[in-house]
């Protein structure tokens, strides 16, 4: 009896983002990426084009991370003082595809760093490395709003990804990316209904929204992963069905949740029978990705440089097409 | 459910007015108008004025095209106005519509395979309009064979079960309901449905509050189509809404607005 595969026929594809650009695209970025353009459900290869591979990104911030555990010491403790010699390690040594900048410092309680201080910073780590950024505030509404303008600015022609805009806190971001020319991330609070309506306001401003990377706030493994997981494919397969306010490329934060977790820190003398503790951060780390990215996640942003090369080892294989 | 905009029909006095005159003044706007309030696809019926239904429905086919990309739904009884129509459709459209009765059945699905189109199939033969479900049930799985005969996708098979006015064909309502449920067991994927939703309401007091209601219990019982008034915004918002409830769109604050504007 012969066999036939059975193949969705989809009637809408996920929005395609290039983040960063080169010199001749008026950038000064030495390679840039690419996400979404999905055809089909995560790597069902044999039913749509998966026209580009998922990308991890490390995390980088502009102060030295306090509360980060003590294995990460060994890796960045040398650089923890020098964004632009961390952003730079993160890529030349440890594989990033994108780096991650998160401005913790601009604060009020952590610093309270000035625009002008972060606008440093950021052409700082600009001339270290070539890779695509991602830039995110401090999460603090109103000093965000003060750095968004001076960023996007800054920033004009090197197609940075700016986050995050929130159903309560956009406009700004919006106008900034809009003005500069920057992609940016619309982040709800793993609530679709929250993630389709802040695409929509979005787009009111005239943005184009196909130039939205939704971070619907993922959870770690243990801790809620669950949720995030079916949103996440509950929003792309809607976008393949035709809702195009769906139809974006996704971002999780997945090494900011793993390593809040007990489970990724605690001594192994405190828990023997949950083994080493740096192995366990690193596979904790990295099955959030790889669960998260088979539920279509785009760009991973990830901390422990050994769980970068695990989760490309991982993609690298789902990325064979299974053509039938 | 989408909306096929029922408003480009010669039996309406300004479009039998374009018709006469060539003037697709009319035409255009209420191409626009309905597309802009969320139609599906755009129905095109010469009406019965026409003296030319070929020439007629080629005219209109041209003239909503120049104006509108929503695909169109081809709605005569006349085969060669139809095949004129499909001859120059930018986007396959639908054929609105073929019954049950073998010689049609075959011109249409060939018809249709040709031109990569769907098709409308009425529950209905040479005796009429069955009255009960069980009747109506058997008239679709004849179109579903047939069309399948032709190579024609399930999905692109839209059968309609054919709704009575309320005043004066109160008993099929329930008969109705009861066949769009039973044809979505007919095969896998399983047809499409489609119903004419005015008439419904023909002669009646309060048509458009029928419409909504009856639009929102048909939906509830799986319809995917029906040439209605995509320009009775109160209707939009009923059909946005009872997807919501079906689960068949994400819903947002916007809902309406996503609707319409087919988002």
């Amino acid at each position: 009896m012969a066999f036939t595969p059975l193949k969705e026929k989809y009637r809408n594809k996920v929005a395609q983002i290039t983040l960063g650009a080169t010199a001749d695209q008026g950038g000064t970025r030495t390679s840039t990426v690419t996400i979404g353009g999905e055809e089909a459900l995560p790597f069902l290869h044999f039913e749509g084009t998966i026209a580009n591979k998922p990308v991890v990104a490390l995390e980088v911030w502009d102060i030295a991370p306090t509360e980060w555990n003590s294995c990460f010491d060994q890796y960045y403790g040398d650089v923890y003082n020098d964004t632009a010699a961390w952003a730079k390690k993160c890529v030349e040594e440890y594989g990033a595809e994108v780096i991650c900048l998160r401005f913790k410092g601009a604060d009020p309680d952590l610093g309270d760093k000035s625009p002008e201080d972060c606008v440093a910073t950021l052409k700082a780590v600009l001339g270290a490395v070539g890779v695509p950024l991602i830039v995110l505030g401090c999460g603090k509404y109103e000093k965000d709003n003060a750095l968004f303008p001076a960023i996007a600015e800054a920033g004009e022609g090197e197609n940075l990804l700016l986050g995050v805009g929130e159903q309560e806190n956009y406009k700004t971001l919006t106008a900034a990316a809009l003005g500069y020319k920057h992609a940016i991330i619309a982040q709800s609070p793993i609530d679709i209904n929250i993630a389709k309506q802040l695409n929509i306001l979005i787009g009111e401003m005239n943005f184009d929204t196909s130039r939205i990377v939704m971070d619907p706030t993922i959870a770690s493994l243990g801790y809620g992963i669950e949720y995030g997981y079916s949103i996440m494919q509950r929003a792309r397969f809607g976008a393949l069905t035709g809702d195009k306010a769906m139809a974006n490329p996704m971002i999780g934060n997945v090494g900011f949740e793993a390593w809040r977790a007990k489970e990724a820190n605690a001594s192994q003398e405190d828990f023997p029978g949950w083994g080493d503790q740096e192995t366990r951060g690193i596979m904790w780390e990295a099955t959030t990705a790889t669960a998260l990215i088979s539920a279509g996640l785009g760009i991973a942003v990830l901390r422990h440089p050994k769980t970068v090369a695990l989760v490309k080892k991982s993609i690298d294989a789902l990325m064979v097409p299974s053509a039938y | 459910m989408l909306i096929i905009g029922e408003r480009i029909n010669g039996m309406f006095k300004d479009i039998a007015n374009a018709i006469r005159t060539g003037d697709p003044t009319a035409v255009q706007m209420w191409a626009k108008k309905q597309e802009k309030n969320g139609a599906g696809w755009l129905d095109i019926n010469t009406g019965p004025a026409s003296d030319d239904p070929v020439k007629h429905m080629k005219w209109l086919v041209e003239v909503t095209q120049e104006v509108s990309d929503v695909p169109l739904a081809l709605d005569s009884t006349n085969y060669d106005a139809i095949e004129a129509g499909l001859e120059i459709c930018k986007i396959p459209p639908l054929i609105n519509s073929v019954p049950a009765e073998w010689p049609k059945m075959e011109r249409v699905f060939e018809m249709a395979q040709k031109y990569n189109a769907g098709v409308i199939g009425l529950a209905m033969n040479e005796k009429g309009i069955p009255k009960d479900a069980e009747s109506r049930v058997a008239l679709a799985m004849e179109l579903c064979a047939c069309a399948d005969g032709y190579g024609i996708s399930m999905e692109d098979l839209y059968i309609d079960p054919l709704l009575l006015p309320v005043n004066v064909g109160q008993d099929h309502g329930p008969e109705v309901l009861e066949t769009l449920r039973q044809i979505k067991t007919l095969s896998d994927p399983a047809p499409k449905t489609t119903i004419g939703l005015s008439n419904i309401s023909q002669g009646t007091k309060k048509r458009e509050l029928i419409n909504r209601i009856c639009a929102v219990m048909l939906i509830a019982a799986g319809l995917d189509t029906a040439v209605g008034d995509a320009c009775d915004d109160e209707l939009m918002e009923a059909i946005a809404t009872a997807r919501l409830i079906m689960n068949l769109d994400i819903y947002c604050d916007s809902f309406v607005q996503v609707y319409k504007n087919r988002w």
